[in-house]
C-alpha cells in the first residue's frame, strides 16, 4: 500500500469519525474545533527516519527533570536528569553527580521542575543553553544543549520555592529567582511563624551569566515586601532593561492562603529596571549580606563537580534604589506576566479574575514620568491601575494563567478553570477564537512564542490532568500535552500525547538551530578526569590504605580488567569507569550484585565514578548493562572480596585464561 | 625533444604533488548499524577514517571476527611510497630538462609497472587482512573469509564492503596520459625521428662538430 492511497482511506475513516462523533457529542464545543482526523493525522505524521521540525523541551514538575519531544509528532526522545536522582542514568548516584545536587541542606535526592528557559541573543532562543528553576529547596540548573546533560546547578539564598524563574533577558545577561515563600533572610533564624510580617522578606535574585561558557553567579538580591512572588519575565525590546513579576498574597498571609490571600481585590506586578539596579550595585549602594549557598559546576574538561560553598550575597533594597522598582496594581492574585514580541504589553492573567488585565509599558513609563502613584510601600511607588492599562481582555473563560504569541497580532491564554484556550487580538483587546483543553491547562507554549520572533505555526497545551484522554492506567494518570495547529484563523486540535511527570513549561525551538551543534561523542584526547583510563593497556587496580581505585576500561565486548581479586571488607572500592568507545551511540554500563549505588551508563569517551562498600565476602559477578554488541551477554567480569584480615594481594587481569 | 613536449612532461611529473594531499584509493562499508556510512581513505602516506575515528570503529568491528588491526605504523608501504612519488616527480621533472627520451621513456615504464606493483600489493593486503584470521576469534562462519574486494562491491556478513579509486588515482591517470602524449607527440609529431632532438642535445652536436 502505497502512502497516498493510506492517507485518502485514513482521511475517509477520519471524516466519518468526525461526523459519527459529531452525532455522539452533539453540543460539545470540542468537536467543532476538531478538524478531520486525517487532516490531523497528515499534520502530525513524521514518517519513520525523517526529523521533527521542532525540538520541544518541558519541565518535569515533580519529578525534577526536562523531557525532550519532538513537534509536531509528540515523540519522547529523551528525559534530562536535572533535580533527581535517575536510577536509569546513575544521575545523582555516581560519584561526579551526586555533587551536581549538593545544597546548604545536604544531598537532594529529588526536586520540582518548572520553568525551562533558552538562552537568547537579540531576544530571540539561540540554542545555548537551557535553564530551569528548581522550586522546592530553591535552585537553577543549566543544560548545555550541545550534550543534554545538566552542567551547572546553583542555589539561590533567602528563597522559599524558587517559583518565578528561570526566564533570561532578552541577550542572556541575567537568568532571574523570586521567592515564591517569603522566609526570614538569616539562616536558621527560629521564630514563630505569626511573625511574618515582623521577621519574613521577600527576595529577587539577579543571577549573571558569563557569555562563553554560561556559568551564572549571583550577582544581587533585592529585598523586597514579605509577598508571594509568583512568575517573572524580562521584557523585550523597548522594555529589555524590565523584569516583570508577579505577586500574590499582598495581604501577607502565613495560613490558609487559599482563603486569606485572595482578599484583595489586586495584587501587584512587580517592575524591577534590573540595568538601573545593576548600575546601582556597581556603584556601592548594595550591602553584604552573610549567608549561604552552594554552586556546583561541572567542569567539561575533567567531568568532575566542582561543589563551592559561597557565604555572603549583595543586597539591594528598594529604598536605596530610586527609580528601580514599581508596583502595578494587578486583579486577583495573578499568575503569569507575558510581554508581548514587541515588549509593549504585558499580559497579567488572574488566577482567580474575570478579565486579563493588559498593561502598557509605554504608559508605565509615562505613569513613572509624572509620578502617578497612588501610594508608596517601602520605597516602591504604587502607580494607578488607570494609568497603566492598556485593556481588559473581557470574556475571558474563569482563571487566566498564562499567555504567548503567535508573532502575527494574536495572544494565546491558558484558562485553567474552564479549561480552554483564548485567543485574543493585542489589537482589539477581544476574543476572537477560543478552544477546549483536555483538561485544566496550566502553561502553554507556542515555539518562540515568548520571545521577540515566534514560529506561529504550533502550539501546545500543557495539561494538569488526563482522565478519559488515553487508555486508563489507573487511578493517577500521567498529564497530557496537547498540540494545536495555530497557523490559521482558528485554532486546530492537531494531537495528544502523555508525557513525564508534570509538564509545567515548555519551550521550544527549531530543530535545525540545534540539530548541527550536537555532539556524538565524548572525544577520549579531551577526557581529563583524574581517574580516567584512557587506553585498554591503563586498566589497572590499586591499593591506596583502605581506599582500592578500580581504573576500568570499557570496550566491545570486554571490561579491562574483569577477573579483580585482593578487595577486603572495609574497602571502599572506587570503579573509575571510562568508555573506551569512539562511536556514536555505543553505550556501555556497569553494575555489580548487590551494590547499593545503582548502576551507571557511560557515553564514548565518558569516565564517571562509582563508589562501592562491600559487606560480605564472597565473588561479585558484573556486567555491562547497556545492550552494546552482539557479545554483550559475554560482558562480564568477576570481583573476588575477602575477609578484613585476609592477606590476597591485589590482582587483576582480562583473558589469559 | 621539443620544449612543448617536455613542458607536457614536466607537467605530467608535477600532477603527483596533489597525491600528498589527497587520497587515492576509498575503501567504503554499508551496514545496518551503520547507517552514514564507515570507511577509510588511502594516501601515499596516510590511511585516514571517512570520518573521525572511523578507523578504530572498523578495527573494533573487524575485532569479532578477528581480522588483524590497522595500524598505519605497520604498513612500510606507507612510508616508502611518499619517497617513490618524490623520486618519479624528481626524476620527471630532471627526465623533462634534459630531454633525452629514453629517460622518459624509461620513466614512463617504470611509472605503469609501479602501479601494476602497487595494485598487486594492495591484493595482497587484502587477501592478507580477509584470511589470516585470529584462530581465537568470536564470530567464525565456516568457509568464510572477509577480503575486500579490489576494486567494486561485495557483500561480507552484515557489511557491504566497496573499494574504489578515489581522486588521487585521477591524478595519477592524468599524469599517466599526459606522460604518455608527451612522449607520443614527441615519436610521431616531433621534428626529429631519432629522438634527440632536444636543446641540449642539439647544442652538444654543435659542440662536439
Amino acid at each position: 500500500m502505497n502512502l497516498s492511497t493510506f492517507t485518502t482511506k485514513k482521511a475517509l475513516l477520519g471524516g466519518i469519525f468526525v461526523v459519527a462523533a459529531g452525532l455522539m457529542l452533539a453540543g460539545c464545543p470540542s468537536q467543532q474545533a476538531m478538524i478531520g482526523s486525517g487532516d490531523a493525522a497528515q499534520k502530525t505524521y513524521v514518517a519513520p527516519g525523517d526529523y521533527d521540525e521542532f525540538y520541544s523541551f518541558m519541565s518535569g514538575g515533580y519529578s525534577g527533570q526536562v523531557s525532550v519531544f519532538g513537534l509536531p509528532s509528540g515523540r519522547l526522545f529523551k528525559v534530562i536528569p536535572v533535580f533527581s536522582q535517575d536510577p536509569e542514568s546513575g544521575y545523582g548516584y555516581y560519584e561526579e553527580s551526586k555533587e551536581l545536587l549538593n545544597t546548604t541542606y545536604g544531598f537532594q535526592p529529588w526536586d520540582d521542575s518548572h520553568h525551562p528557559h533558552f538562552s537568547q541573543t537579540d531576544g530571540v532562543a539561540d540554542g545555548r543553553w537551557l535553564f530551569i528553576n528548581a522550586n522546592n529547596t530553591p535552585r537553577i540548573a543549566r543544560i548545555d544543549l550541545t550534550t543534554f546533560e545538566t552542567k551547572e546547578i546553583i542555589e539561590i539564598p533567602n528563597t522559599g520555592g524558587n517559583h518565578g524563574s528561570s526566564f533570561v533577558t532578552e541577550n542572556t545577561e541575567y537568568v532571574v529567582g523570586a521567592t515564591r515563600f517569603s522566609i526570614p533572610h538569616e539562616p536558621d533564624k527560629d521564630v514563630p511563624i505569626d511573625s511574618y510580617k515582623e521577621n519574613f522578606d521577600g527576595a529577587l535574585t539577579f543571577l549573571k551569566v558569563d557569555q562563553e561558557t554560561g556559568r551564572m553567579n549571583i550577582d544581587f538580591q533585592m529585598v523586597v515586601p514579605p509577598y508571594n512572588y509568583d512568575l517573572a519575565r524580562a521584557g523585550k525590546g523597548k522594555s529589555a532593561d524590565w523584569y516583570f513579576f508577579t505577586t500574590y498574597n499582598t495581604e501577607q498571609a502565613h495560613t490558609l492562603l487559599e482563603i486569606n490571600a485572595s482578599r484583595n481585590d489586586k495584587d501587584f506586578v512587580a517592575a524591577v529596571n534590573w540595568k538601573k539596579a545593576a548600575e546601582y550595585v556597581r556603584e556601592g549602594r548594595a550591602t553584604k549580606m552573610s549567608t549561604e549557598y552552594y554552586h556546583n559546576t561541572y567542569d567539561p574538561a575533567t567531568s568532575m563537580v566542582v561543589s563551592t560553598k559561597k557565604d555572603e550575597v549583595l543586597v539591594l533594597r528598594p529604598e536605596d534604589a530610586p527609580g528601580v522598582m514599581y508596583f502595578m496594581p494587578t486583579p486577583k492574585s495573578p499568575h503569569g506576566v507575558d510581554v508581548d514580541p514587541t515588549g509593549e504589553y504585558l499580559a497579567a492573567g488572574g488566577k482567580l479574575a474575570t478579565v486579563i488585565p493588559v498593561h502598557s509599558f509605554s504608559k508605565m513609563l509615562e505613569a513613572i514620568e509624572n509620578e502617578d502613584y497612588e501610594d508608596e510601600i517601602n520605597g516602591i511607588p504604587v502607580l494607578r491601575y488607570e494609568s497603566t492599562i492598556a485593556g481588559e481582555v473581557e470574556n475571558p473563560g474563569l482563571g487566566p494563567l498564562h499567555t504567548e504569541y503567535d508573532g502575527k497580532g494574536f495572544a494565546y491564554t491558558s484558562v485553567y478553570i474552564s479549561s480552554e484556550i483564548v485567543k485574543w487580538s493585542l489589537e482589539t483587546f477581544e476574543v476572537v477564537d477560543r478552544i477546549d483543553a483536555y483538561y485544566s491547562i496550566g502553561h502553554l507554549m507556542i515555539p518562540g512564542g515568548d520571545t521577540k520572533n515566534p514560529y506561529g505555526k504550533y502550539m501546545v497545551g500543557l495539561n494538569k490532568t488526563a482522565k478519559d484522554r488515553y487508555l486508563p492506567v489507573g487511578p493517577k494518570q500521567n498529564h497530557p500535552a496537547q498540540l494545536y495547529d495555530i497557523s490559521g484563523d482558528k485554532m486546530q486540535l492537531l494531537l495528544d500525547f502523555p508525557t513525564i511527570g508534570e509538564p509545567h513549561y515548555a519551550q521550544g525551538i527549531s530543530a535545525e538551530k540545534l540539530r548541527p551543534n550536537i555532539k556524538q561523542i565524548f572525544e577520549l584526547e579531551e577526557n581529563k578526569h583524574p581517574h580516567a583510563t584512557k587506553s585498554v593497556n591503563d586498566a589497572r587496580v590499586v591499593r591506596e590504605g583502605n581506599v582500592v581505585r578500580v581504573y576500568m576500561g570499557m570496550i566491545r565486548s570486554n571490561f579491562r580488567p574483569d577477573n579483580i581479586e585482593g578487595v577486603r571488607l572495609g574497602d571502599t572500592v572506587y570503579f573509575h569507569i571510562t568508555n573506551l568507545e569512539q562511536e556514536w551511540d555505543v553505550v556501555h554500563g556497569f553494575a555489580i550484585k548487590g551494590g547499593q549505588m545503582g548502576e551507571v551508563l557511560l557515553a564514548p569517551g565518558q569516565t564517571k565514578t562509582l563508589k562501592w562498600e562491600p559487606t560480605r565476602t564472597g565473588i561479585y559477578p558484573f556486567y555491562c548493562t547497556a545492550f552494546c554488541s552482539a557479545l554483550h551477554q559475554e560482558m562480564q567480569g568477576y570481583v573476588r572480596v575477602s575477609a578484613r584480615d585476609s592477606d590476597v594481594p591485589i590482582t587483576y587481569r582480562t583473558g589469559n585464561i | 625533444m621539443k620544449i612543448s613536449n617536455r613542458i607536457l612532461f614536466a607537467l605530467a611529473a608535477l600532477m603527483l604533488i596533489p597525491l600528498y594531499f589527497m587520497p587515492f584509493w576509498t575503501i567504503s562499508m554499508k551496514a545496518p548499524q551503520f547507517p552514514e556510512g564507515i570507511g577509510m581513505y588511502i594516501y601515499i602516506n596516510d590511511v585516514q577514517g571517512h570520518a573521525r575515528h572511523n578507523i578504530s570503529s572498523i578495527n573494533i568491528l573487524n575485532h569479532y571476527i578477528g581480522m588483524k588491526e590497522i595500524d598505519v605504523e605497520a604498513i612500510p608501504e606507507i612510508r616508502i611510497m611518499p619517497w617513490i612519488f618524490a623520486f618519479m616527480i624528481a626524476s620527471g621533472i630532471i627526465g623533462a630538462f634534459t630531454g633525452y627520451r629514453w629517460i622518459l621513456t624509461s620513466w614512463l615504464v617504470l611509472f605503469i609497472l609501479l602501479s601494476i606493483a602497487g595494485i598487486i600489493d594492495y591484493y595482497l593486503w587484502g587477501y592478507e587482512y580477509g584470511h589470516n584470521l585470529n584462530p581465537d576469534a568470536p564470530i567464525k562462519v565456516p568457509g568464510m573469509s572477509y577480503q575486500p574486494p579490489l576494486i567494486g562491491t561485495k557483500q561480507l556478513l552484515n557489511i557491504k564492503a566497496s573499494s574504489w579509486p578515489y581522486w588521487g588515482s585521477l591524478f595519477i591517470a592524468l599524469s599517466m596520459v599526459t606522460a604518455g602524449l608527451a612522449l607520443y607527440r614527441d615519436y610521431f609529431t616531433g621534428a626529429d625521428k631519432n629522438g634527440t632532438e632536444s636543446a641540449i642535445s642539439t647544442k652538444t652536436e654543435e659542440v662536439s662538430a
